[in-house]
C-alpha cells in the first residue's frame, strides 16, 4: 500500500488553491512584445538613433528602479514594470531627439512619478507620459521638431508633425478647405515612398491615408504605425490583458466630436471633421490602446473606466482642436489619471442584495 | 432548452473543471478505520456535548454527542468498537475540537434497507427526525438543518430549491449520488416538500452533468412527481445559494439575510439523500460522499466513507501520489482547507479530498496591486475586493466592514484571478475575524 504519510509534503495555504495563471509579470511582458512591431517600424523608418533613444529610455529606467529598489532593500525589476515604462517613454519621442532628454524623462518618470510614491502600483499618475510631459514642457524645441522617414530623402526635411504641421498652418488660416488631408496637400507637406522591401504596403495602403495607416510620416518613434499598434493589440484584447471600455469609450467619444466640430477650424460646417486623420495621425492609438488603459492609472470598475474613456476622449479633442498645442493625447491621459480616485469612489459596485440607493 | 442558458448575475469565473478525473467512477465503499476520530463539532454552532467515556462500547449508530440546543447537531458513532480516548484535534479548518476515537471492534449490525412508512407522519415529526439523526447541510456550510427547515408563521415557502450544482471544480461527490441514488435523492426532496410544503420544488444542476439532469428528469416523469430540474450555464460559485437563487428564481436575497427572507429554502443533493436516509432507513449521519481526487493521485474515486476516516486512509486506498502534491485539500479547490496532516478525519462537511499538483496551482509570487480590477469584475457579489483588502491591511477593519465585508461568502474569485497573487480571501477572513474582535 502507498505511505501516503512519508511522501505527504505538502503546502498550507489560505484558498483558493488553483488560479488562471495570470501574473504581474506575463502582463508587463504581454503589453511589452505587442508594442514591439510598432517600435521595430519606427526604427527601419527613422534610423538608428531611434534605436539608441529606446535603449537609453529602457536602461534609464531599469537602473533607476534598481538603485532606488535597492535603496529601499527590495528588488522590483521582476515585474518588468520599469522596462514597459522606458519602452513606452522610448516610443514617444520624436526620432531625432538627444539621448539626454529621454534618460531624463525615465528617471523622473521611475524616481518621482512612481518610486517615490511607494513604486508600482501606488503611483497616480501613468509614469511615461509623466516623464514625456516633463520634458515637453522643459525641452519643447527639442520635443517638437521632427525627422521624415529616411526613405524620403535628405531634401525631406520637414521638422513638423502631421498634427503640427496642421496646427501651425491653421494658426494664419482663412478661407476653407475640404479637411486636413487636402489643407496638408495645398500647403505642401512633403511625402514619400517606403523603403524599397516595405513598398508592397504602400501600394495596398495608397495615398495621405494610407501613409497615415502604415506610418509613412513624421511623428514620434513609437506613435506612427497605426496599423502595427493594432495588430499588437488584438493579442492583448485576447488575453484580455486590456478590455474594450476604455480604449472604445476614449476613441469613440474622441471621434464623435472630431466628426461634429473637427471641420470648423478649416471654416467647415458641423458633422464634416475628418474622424480617420484625426485617428491615424498623432498618438491616438498609442495612448488609447496601450497607456490609457494602464491598468494602475486607471479606475477599478467597468463603468469608471468608461467615465475614464470619455473623459480622455473629449479632453485629447478639445486640447487638439482647441488648444495651443497640435497633440493633446498625453496631457488628456494625464488629466484623466488625476480623477481617478475620485471615479472609483464614484462608481463603488452595488452589494449583491442591497438595495441602490442614493448617496450614503 | 431556452436560448438563453439560466445563470446568476455578475461576476462569476469558469475554471477548468478536471471533473473527468472522477465523474464516470461508481460510489464504492471506503474500508472501515482501523480508529475512527469523530470531532463533536462537525456544523455550524456549539459543539455536541459527549456522552462517552473511554473504554465504553459503542454500536455503530449510536448517539456518542448530543447538541446542547437547536444551534448544534447530535454526533453518531460511525463504527462499533470501543472508545478509545477523547482528545483535542485539529479540523480540516484548522479549529479545534474534542473528538471521540472509537477503535474498529465488534461486528456491524445488519442495517434496515426496508423503507419505513413516513408519508402519513406529522411534519413535525419528520423534523425531530431530522434532528435527532445529526443532519446538516452538506455542501461544505454544514448549517443544522432543521433550523434551515423552522419557517416563520405567516411567511409561507415558494421554493424549495435543491443544490445540484457541484461548481467546485474537481469535485463529483453529489453528481454520482444524483446518478446512482436517484430514487433515494427524490425521496428526501419529498420528505422535505411534505415538512416545507413549497409552492415549487427546483433542481439546479449545471449543464456539464446532462447525464444527472436527464436521469433526474426521467426519474421525476417515471414517478409522477412536478418537481423541475434547471439546466444552469456552469459557472462558478453557482452553487453558493444567494448565487443559485438569482439563478433560479432571479431574486436577490438581502445582505444580511436568510433565503427565507425571499421565501425559499435551499438544500444540498447531499442534505436530501441524508434527510431519506434518516427519516426513511431510521439512520444518522454516520457516513457521507467523498470524492477524492486530484492532479497528484494515482487512482481517483468516489467513496462512501465512514465519518472520522483520517484522509490518510484515504489517499492510501486510492494508491497513494502520482507526483509530489503542491497541496492537499479537503473540500473543493476554491474554498477548500489545505491540510497539513493526514490524520485529519473526514467530517459530515467533507465533500472531496485533493491532492493537486504543482503544476495544477499555478504558483507565482505576490506583487503590490497594480489596480487591475479583475477582482472587481470577478466578484459576484459586487464587492470591491482590493479596496477592502486595502482597508484590512492598514487595520481599517470598520471601513471594511461599512464596504461589505461581511457580504464576502470567501468563494476565491477575487484570488483566483489576481495577477499580482495578493491572498484576498486570506485578507477578507482576517478582516472578519479582526473586526469582530474590535466588536
Amino acid at each position: 500500500m502507498a505511505d501516503v504519510k512519508s511522501t505527504w509534503n505538502a503546502r498550507v495555504t489560505a484558498s483558493p488553491h488553483l488560479h488562471e495563471g495570470s501574473s504581474t509579470a506575463r502582463i508587463m511582458i504581454s503589453v511589452i512584445v505587442c508594442l514591439l512591431p510598432a517600435g521595430i517600424w519606427g526604427v527601419v523608418i527613422f534610423g538608428l538613433h531611434s534605436l539608441y533613444v529606446i535603449l537609453a529610455s529602457i536602461a534609464a529606467s531599469v537602473v533607476t528602479e534598481y538603485v532606488i529598489a535597492r535603496l529601499q532593500r527590495r528588488f522590483t525589476l521582476n515585474d518588468w514594470s520599469a522596462v514597459l515604462t522606458g519602452l513606452l517613454i522610448g516610443y514617444n519621442m520624436p526620432p531625432e531627439i538627444p539621448i539626454y532628454v529621454p534618460v531624463i524623462a525615465s528617471v523622473f518618470a521611475i524616481a518621482v512619478v512612481k518610486m517615490a510614491f511607494g513604486g508600482l502600483g501606488r503611483n497616480w499618475m501613468n509614469p511615461a507620459l509623466a516623464g514625456r510631459v516633463f520634458v515637453t514642457f522643459s525641452w519643447t524645441g527639442l520635443m517638437t521638431s521632427w525627422k521624415a522617414p529616411i526613405s524620403w530623402g535628405s531634401d525631406a526635411v520637414t521638422g513638423a508633425s502631421v498634427l503640427g504641421f496642421v496646427k501651425a498652418g491653421l494658426m494664419n488660416f482663412e478661407g476653407s478647405v475640404n479637411g486636413p488631408v487636402q489643407f496638408l496637400a495645398a500647403r505642401g507637406f512633403p511625402s514619400g515612398s517606403l523603403p524599397e522591401f516595405l513598398s508592397p504596403l504602400g501600394r495596398w495602403f495608397p495615398g495621405r491615408y494610407g501613409a497615415l495607416f502604415v506610418g509613412n510620416i513624421p511623428g514620434c518613434i513609437g506613435e506612427v504605425s497605426a496599423l502595427l499598434l493594432l495588430l499588437g493589440s488584438l493579442y492583448l484584447f485576447a488575453k484580455k490583458i486590456i478590455t474594450w471600455e476604455i480604449p472604445v469609450s476614449y476613441i469613440g467619444t474622441f471621434a464623435l466630436m472630431i466628426w461634429f466640430l473637427g471641420g470648423r477650424p478649416f471654416g467647415g460646417a458641423l458633422f464634416t471633421g475628418d474622424v480617420l486623420f484625426h485617428l491615424l495621425a498623432g498618438g491616438l492609438l498609442l495612448g488609447a490602446l496601450y497607456m490609457a488603459t494602464d491598468m494602475v492609472s486607471s479606475p477599478l470598475t467597468r463603468r469608471g473606466m468608461i467615465i475614464y474613456g470619455v473623459g480622455a476622449g473629449f479632453l485629447t479633442f478639445l486640447i487638439r482642436i482647441y488648444g495651443s498645442f497640435p497633440e493633446g493625447v498625453s496631457l488628456a491621459i494625464i488629466i484623466m489619471n488625476m480623477f481617478v480616485p475620485l471615479i472609483n469612489r464614484a462608481t463603488r459596485p452595488v452589494v449583491f442584495g442591497r438595495v441602490k440607493e442614493g448617496k450614503e | 432548452m431556452a436560448f438563453i442558458r439560466k445563470t446568476f448575475g455578475g461576476g462569476g469565473v469558469h475554471p477548468h473543471d478536471f471533473k473527468s478525473l472522477s465523474n464516470d467512477i461508481p460510489i464504492r465503499n471506503a474500508p472501515i478505520p482501523p480508529e475512527a476520530v469523530i470531532p463533536l463539532q462537525q456544523h455550524m454552532g456549539a459543539p455536541a456535548e459527549c456522552l462517552v467515556e473511554p473504554g465504553e462500547e459503542v454500536r455503530e449508530g449510536m448517539l456518542i454527542g448530543k447538541a446542547p440546543g437547536v444551534f448544534s447537531a447530535n454526533v453518531h458513532a460511525s463504527i462499533p468498537g470501543k472508545v478509545k480516548e477523547i482528545r483535542d484535534i485539529y479540523l480540516a479548518t484548522g479549529m479545534r475540537s474534542k473528538a471521540v476515537v472509537v477503535e474498529f471492534e465488534g461486528e456491524f449490525e445488519r442495517g434496515t434497507t426496508q423503507e419505513r412508512p413516513w408519508r402519513d407522519r406529522q411534519p413535525q415529526e419528520l423534523l425531530d427526525q431530522i434532528r435527532e439523526q445529526g443532519i446538516v447541510g452538506m455542501g461544505g456550510a454544514t448549517f443544522p438543518t432543521p433550523i434551515k427547515f423552522t419557517t416563520r408563521e405567516g411567511s409561507p415557502v415558494e421554493f424549495f430549491v435543491v443544490n445540484g450544482v457541484e461548481c467546485e471544480p474537481f469535485l463529483t461527490a453529489d453528481h454520482r449520488l444524483m446518478l446512482e441514488r436517484t430514487d433515494a435523492v427524490l425521496g428526501g426532496i419529498e420528505i422535505v416538500g411534505r415538512i416545507l410544503s413549497p409552492a415549487k420544488v427546483l433542481i439546479g444542476i449545471e449543464e456539464n452533468k446532462p447525464d444527472a439532469i436527464e436521469t433526474l428528469s426521467a426519474a421525476i416523469r417515471d414517478r409522477g412527481l412536478d418537481f423541475e430540474v434547471v439546466g444552469l450555464k456552469t459557472r462558478y460559485p453557482q452553487g453558493d445559494e444567494k448565487q443559485l437563487l438569482k439563478a433560479l428564481i432571479g431574486r436577490e436575497v438581502p445582505s444580511g439575510g436568510l433565503p427565507l427572507d425571499i421565501g425559499s429554502v435551499v438544500s444540498n443533493v447531499g442534505t436530501v439523500f441524508a434527510i431519506y436516509e434518516a427519516v426513511a432507513l431510521g439512520k444518522p449521519l454516520i457516513e457521507r460522499i467523498v470524492t477524492v481526487t486530484g492532479t497528484a493521485l494515482k487512482r481517483p474515486a468516489n467513496f462512501k466513507v465512514r465519518i472520522g476516516t483520517p484522509v490518510g486512509n484515504l489517499l492510501e486506498e486510492c494508491g497513494g501520489f502520482s507526483d509530489s502534491p503542491e497541496k492537499i485539500v479537503a473540500g473543493g479547490p476554491m474554498m477548500g482547507f489545505a491540510l497539513a496532516d493526514p490524520g485529519v478525519p473526514v467530517v459530515k462537511g467533507t465533500s472531496g479530498i485533493l491532492a493537486l499538483s504543482k503544476r495544477s496551482s499555478k504558483h507565482a509570487s505576490e506583487t503590490t496591486c497594480i489596480g487591475c480590477g479583475r477582482c472587481v469584475a470577478a466578484c459576484p457579489f459586487g464587492l470591491s475586493p482590493t479596496t477592502l483588502y486595502k482597508w484590512i491591511e492598514h487595520r481599517e477593519y470598520q471601513e471594511a466592514v461599512a464596504s461589505g465585508l461581511m457580504d464576502c461568502k470567501e468563494c476565491g474569485c477575487c484570488a483566483y484571478v489576481c495577477p499580482a497573487r495578493i491572498p484576498l480571501v486570506q485578507g477578507m477572513k482576517l478582516g472578519k475575524i479582526m473586526s469582530r474582535k474590535k466588536g
